[in-house]
C-alpha cells in the first residue's frame, strides 16, 4: 500500500506523460505480486470494489476531528481524500501498514455494517499518503491524470511488448493479472485473448493532406459519422461493447449490447443516438448517454443508441482482419442483413468519380451528423493503430482541433453562476500543455451544466474567479483560423473558437499539438 | 474583549499610542518596531526602526534600511513612553524576534511575528515568553498542516539526487531564511559537495555566513560549466523555477521547499516534481501547543488562517480575535 501510495504521489507531480509512463512501468516491474497487479487494476479502473460513500468517510473523520476544523480544512484543501489523509490522527506506530492486497481484500469483504470499522482500521495503519490512496480506492475516486490506457501503455513499454498485443488479451484477464505478468517477463505463454468477447485494437486514419494526389480508383469512400468509434463483440455467449481506447463500456449501453446476436462476430462502427426522425441525432444527444455509467429506463427510451457499422473484424470464430477491405466489406454487408436494423445499420459507401466530386462531397455532406469523409484503400487489411497510406480522414470545414481544458472562469449575466469561459491548450514541443485560446460558447445549456459540474469536480487550484482543472478533458474546438499570438506561450491563438463538442471518449494525451494546429494556419 | 488603552489596533498594524511607534507596519512610518527581515514585515522607508542587529543588517542588504536604525539585542529593554519593549528569539529566520510589550498597567503583550518551534541551525531557538495577550501568526493554522521532520525531507532530496545523477536538482526556496536553512540541513546530513546559487541568493547567503552560520562551499550557477551542474543541488527563488533562466540547466528535476507543499494542488501549481515540506512557520500542532503552554488570557491572530485558530481557542475557553491585518504575504514560506 505504501509503495502504491508513493506511486500516486509521484504521478500527481510528474511533469509529463513520458515521466508518468516511466513511473508506472517501474512500479509494475519492481513491486511483488499480487500488489503490482492490483496497482495495474486500480490504474485501469478494473478493481471493481464496492464503493464506500464519501458521507461515510466524512462521518468517520468527524468522529475524530472537530467538525468545524474539518469543514474549514476541507474548504481549504478542496479534495476529500486529501483532507482526510492529512487530518486523520496518527495511528499507533506499532501497527505495520497493510499491503495493497490486504487493503483490497478488506475493502472487498466489507459489508454496509462493517465498512466503517474496516475503513477506519485501515486508515489507522497508514501514513498520510497511504491514507490518501486508501480513501481514493475506497470511494472509487482514483483519478491520477493517468487514464486506463496510459497504464496499459506503461505496462507494454516497460516489458517491451506491443500495446496492441496487450490490449488484445487484456479483457480476458482478471486482476492481479498474474498470467499477463508471467507472459511479459517471459515466464509464461501469451494468454489467450479470452474465451469471452475480447477487444481488438482499432484501426485509425490519418488526416488527408493532399487530396489531389490520391488515386481515387484504389479507394472506397464513406462518411465519417459524428458519434464515437465503438467495437461490438459477441463470442462464446458473452457480448461486449468497447470504446476506442479499449475500455469495456457495455454497462452504459445495455440496449445495444442486448441486441447483439449469439453468433460470434466483431463489428467496428460508430455509436450514435437515433433521433425521432430515425436519423442520427446530434453529438450532444449521445453525450447524455456517455455521461451515464448506468442509464435509467427513461434515458434508454429517449436516447436509444445504435451502431453504424464500418467494418467486420471477426465472424464465426474466424479472424478477418488480414483480408482486404473489399472482402471484409462484402462479408459485413451479408452479416448486417441478419441484425436488428434499429440497433445495427450499415455505413453507406459514397460514390465518387473524380476529384471534383470528392471536394463537393466533403464541402456539402448530406446530413448534419457527418463530420467528414473517410477514404479507405480497397486492399487495406485491418491493422491496429494509425498506419500511413491505408485510411484517410478528411474533415469538413470549419477547422477543428482537439484541445485540453486548462482553466475555467465564471461567466457573466445569467451565466454568472456557471463556469462558462474556458481556456484550453494543446501540447507543446516539451510535452506540456500550452494555452491556444478561450471559448465562451458553442455548447448547449445541458452541456454547460455538465461542463460546470466537471470543472467543480476536477479543480486543482483556484485563483479568484478562475479554476485550474485537471488536464483530462478534451474539447473539440471549432475555429476559423490561426493567428500568431505574443500573449500565449504557444505563440498562436485560435480565431473565433467555440466548443464544438466535449470529447469524453478521447484521452488528453491524444489532443492536438501546437505544431499541428499552427500548420492549419497555412491556406 | 478590550485592548489596553496604550495600544491601538488597526488593519495597518499595532501601534504604541504614546510613542507613536508601529509594529511591522505595512506603510512607511516615523517609528517602527520590526520582528524580522521578510519584506511583508520589514518595509522600506521607515524613519527610525528598532530591530535586532541581524534584522537591520538584512534590511540594509535588501535596500530597506530605515533612516535611523536602533539595534536592540535579544533580552535588551527599551522604553517607549512608559511601555517597556524587549525582543526575544522567534526561531523563524536569522535575527527574527518576538516583541514583548509591558504597558504602564502591567499588562504584557507578546507579538510573535512569524515563528517556529523546530530546531534551526541558522537562528536562535524560539523562547516562550509568558504574557497576558499573545499576538500570534496563523500562516499554517489548519490541522491539515503538520510539518514532517525536515531531516526526512532532506533525505528525500538526497535520494532523488542519488537516483538522478545526470540531472540538476533545482530547488525552489525563498532567498531569505529557507535557502540558508536548506544549505545548513544539507550540510548536517553530510552533503559536502558545492551547492550552486541563483544570483538572487548570493548576497543574503554571504550575510548569513558573515554572522557565523556554516554553509560550506557555495558557487554561482552562472558561469558554471553544464557538466558540473549534473547531479548538483541548485537553489533558486521560486519565481525563477519556470523562467528562461532554468532552461539551460541539464534536465532539471524541480523541487520546491515550502510548508505549502503539503497540499497537492499547491505542488502541482508550482510545477514541483519533488515537493519538499520544509517550513519556517509553526504548524498546527506548534501553534496550538504554544498557546496552551503560554496560557495567555487572550489571543489575537495577525495573519493566516485565523478562523480555525480562533475557533480552537474558543473550544479551549481562551478568548481570541482575528486582527485582519493588511499587507501580510502569508504565501511566502
Ligand atoms: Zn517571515
Ligand atoms: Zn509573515
Amino acid at each position: 500500500m505504501q509503495r502504491f501510495a508513493a506511486l500516486l504521489d509521484s504521478l500527481s507531480t510528474a511533469p509529463a506523460r513520458s515521466a508518468k509512463l516511466r513511473l508506472i512501468g517501474e512500479h509494475l516491474a519492481t513491486t511483488p505480486d499480487p500488489d503490482r497487479g492490483l496497482a495495474l487494476a486500480a490504474l485501469t479502473d478494473g478493481l471493481a470494489l464496492p464503493a464506500v460513500k464519501p458521507a461515510l468517510i466524512r462521518a468517520l473523520v468527524e468522529a475524530r476531528v472537530d467538525p468545524v476544523l474539518f469543514r474549514l480544512s476541507h474548504d481549504y484543501v478542496g479534495d476529500l481524500a486529501e483532507t482526510v489523509s492529512l487530518l486523520w490522527p496518527a495511528g499507533d506506530p506499532g501497527h505495520h501498514p497493510p499491503t495493497l492486497a490486504e487493503a483490497v481484500a478488506a475493502l472487498r469483504g466489507a459489508t454496509r455494517a462493517s465498512a466503517p470499522a474496516v475503513v477506519s482500521g485501515l486508515l489507522d495503519r497508514l501514513d498520510p499518503s497511504g491514507r490518501f490512496a486508501l480513501v481514493k480506492l475506497a470511494t472509487g475516486a482514483l483519478r491520477v491524470g493517468a487514464g486506463a490506457r496510459l497504464a496499459r501503455v506503461a505496462f507494454a513499454e516497460r516489458f517491451g511488448l506491443e500495446v496492441a498485443e496487450v490490449e488484445e488479451v487484456w479483457h480476458g484477464q482478471e486482476p492481479p493479472y498474474q498470467a499477463l505478468f508471467a507472459w511479459a517477463e517471459g515466464r509464461g505463454p501469451r494468454p489467450a485473448p479470452g474465451e469471452g468477447a475480447s477487444f481488438r485494437p482499432f484501426m485509425l486514419a490519418h488526416p488527408l493532406e493532399a487530396p489531389e494526389a490520391l488515386d481515387l480508383a484504389a479507394h472506397a469512400f464513406e462518411w465519417k459519422w459524428d458519434g464515437i468509434r465503438a467495437q461490438a463483440v459477441s463470442a462464446g455467449g458473452a457480448r461486449r461493447l468497447f470504446s476506442r481506447d479499449g475500455n469495456d463500456i457495455s454497462a452504459a449501453f445495455p440496449d445495444l449490447v442486448a441486441a447483439l446476436p449469439d453468433a460470434p462476430l466483431a463489428l467496428d462502427g460508430e455509436l450514435l443516438v437515433r433521433g425521432s426522425d430515425g436519423a442520427p441525432a446530434g453529438f450532444h444527444a449521445l453525450q447524455q448517454r456517455l455521461n451515464r455509467k448506468a442509464p435509467d429506463a427513461r434515458l434508454l427510451r429517449e436516447a436509444p443508441v445504435f451502431l453504424r457499422a464500418y467494418d467486420l473484424l471477426a465472424e464465426g470464430g474466424e479472424d478477418l482482419r488480414l483480408l482486404p477491405w473489399e472482402a471484409r466489406r462484402a462479408r459485413l454487408e451479408r452479416v448486417m442483413a441478419a441484425l436488428p436494423p434499429d440497433r445495427f445499420d450499415l455505413s453507406p459507401l459514397v460514390a465518387i468519380a473524380d476529384h471534383g466530386a470528392l471536394a463537393e462531397a466533403r464541402a456539402r455532406p448530406p446530413h448534419a451528423s457527418i463530420e467528414g469523409l473517410m477514404l479507405k484503400r480497397r486492399d487495406s487489411p485491418y491493422v491496429a493503430g494509425r498506419v500511413t497510406g491505408l485510411w484517410w480522414k478528411w474533415k469538413k470545414a470549419p477547422l477543428t482541433a482537439d484541445c485540453v481544458l486548462l482553466y475555467a472562469q465564471r461567466g457573466h449575466g445569467k451565466r454568472s453562476s456557471f463556469y462558462s469561459d474556458f481556456t484550453f491548450g494543446a501540447w507543446g514541443p516539451d510535452g506540456t500543455l500550452l494555452p491556444v485560446g478561450k471559448a465562451y460558447f458553442g455548447f448547449t445549456d445541458e452541456e454547460l451544466k455538465w461542463l460546470d459540474r466537471w470543472v467543480r469536480d476536477h479543480t486543482v487550484a483556484r485563483f479568484g474567479p478562475v479554476r485550474e482543472v485537471e488536464k483530462a478533458l478534451v474539447l473539440e474546438v471549432a475555429f476559423e483560423g490561426v493567428a500568431p499570438s505574443a500573449r500565449h506561450k504557444s505563440g498562436i491563438a485560435l480565431r473565433f473558437p467555440r466548443i464544438a463538442r466535449i470529447r469524453t471518449d478521447k484521452p488528453a494525451h491524444e489532443a492536438d499539438t501546437v505544431a499541428a494546429i499552427a500548420a492549419l494556419a497555412r491556406p | 474583549m478590550r485592548a489596553p488603552d496604550w495600544i491601538e489596533i488597526s488593519p495597518a498594524g499595532l501601534r504604541l499610542r504614546a510613542a507613536d511607534a508601529w509594529i511591522d507596519p505595512a506603510r512607511p512610518v516615523a517609528r517602527a518596531l520590526i520582528t524580522h527581515g521578510h519584506s511583508d514585515h520589514a518595509r522600506a522607508g521607515h524613519g527610525e526602526a528598532w530591530a535586532t542587529p541581524e534584522t537591520l543588517a538584512i534590511m540594509a542588504a535588501r535596500g530597506q534600511a530605515p533612516a535611523v536604525p536602533h539595534p536592540l539585542r535579544h533580552g535588551e529593554r527599551a522604553d517607549f513612553e512608559g511601555v517597556a519593549v524587549s525582543l526575544h528569539p522567534a526561531g523563524h529566520i536569522l535575527g527574527s524576534a518576538q516583541i514583548r510589550l509591558e504597558g504602564p498597567d502591567g499588562t504584557v503583550i507578546v507579538v510573535t511575528g512569524d515563528y517556529k518551534r523546530e530546531a534551526d541551525p541558522t537562528c536562535a531557538p524560539f523562547e516562550p515568553v509568558p504574557c497576558d495577550i499573545l499576538v500570534t501568526e496563523a500562516t499554517f493554522a489548519l490541522p491539515v498542516f503538520r510539518h514532517p521532520d525536515p531531516e526526512g525531507e532532506i533525505a528525500r532530496l538526497l535520494a532523488a539526487r542519488a537516483a538522478n545523477p545526470d540531472r540538476a536538482l533545482l530547488v525552489g526556496a525563498y532567498a531569505l531564511g529557507k535557502a540558508q536553512r536548506l544549505v545548513a540541513l544539507l550540510r548536517a546530513a553530510g552533503h559536502e559537495a558545492p551547492i550552486y546559487l541563483h544570483g538572487a541568493m548570493e548576497r543574503l547567503m554571504a550575510l548569513y555566513a558573515a554572522y557565523g552560520v556554516p554553509l560550506g562551499s557555495l558557487r554561482p550557477v552562472s558561469g558554471a560549466p553544464r557538466e558540473e551542474l549534473s547531479g548538483a543541488i541548485l537553489l533558486a527563488p521560486p519565481s525563477a523555477l519556470a523562467d528562461r533562466w532554468s532552461r539551460r540547466l541539464p534536465d532539471p528535476l524541480v523541487a520546491m521547499a515550502s510548508g505549502w507543499m503539503r497540499i497537492r494542488a499547491r505542488a502541482r501549481q508550482r510545477g514541483a516534481e519533488l515537493p519538499l515540506i520544509v517550513s519556517d512557520h509553526a504548524d498546527w500542532d506548534a501553534l496550538t501547543a504554544t498557546i496552551a503552554e503560554l496560557s495567555p488570557r487572550e489571543v489575537w491572530v495577525t495573519h493566516g488562517r485565523d478562523d480555525a485558530l480562533v475557533h480552537w481557542c474558543e473550544t479551549r475557553q481562551i478568548r481570541a480575535r482575528a486582527l485582519h491585518l493588511v499587507g501580510r504575504d502569508d504565501e511566502a514560506d
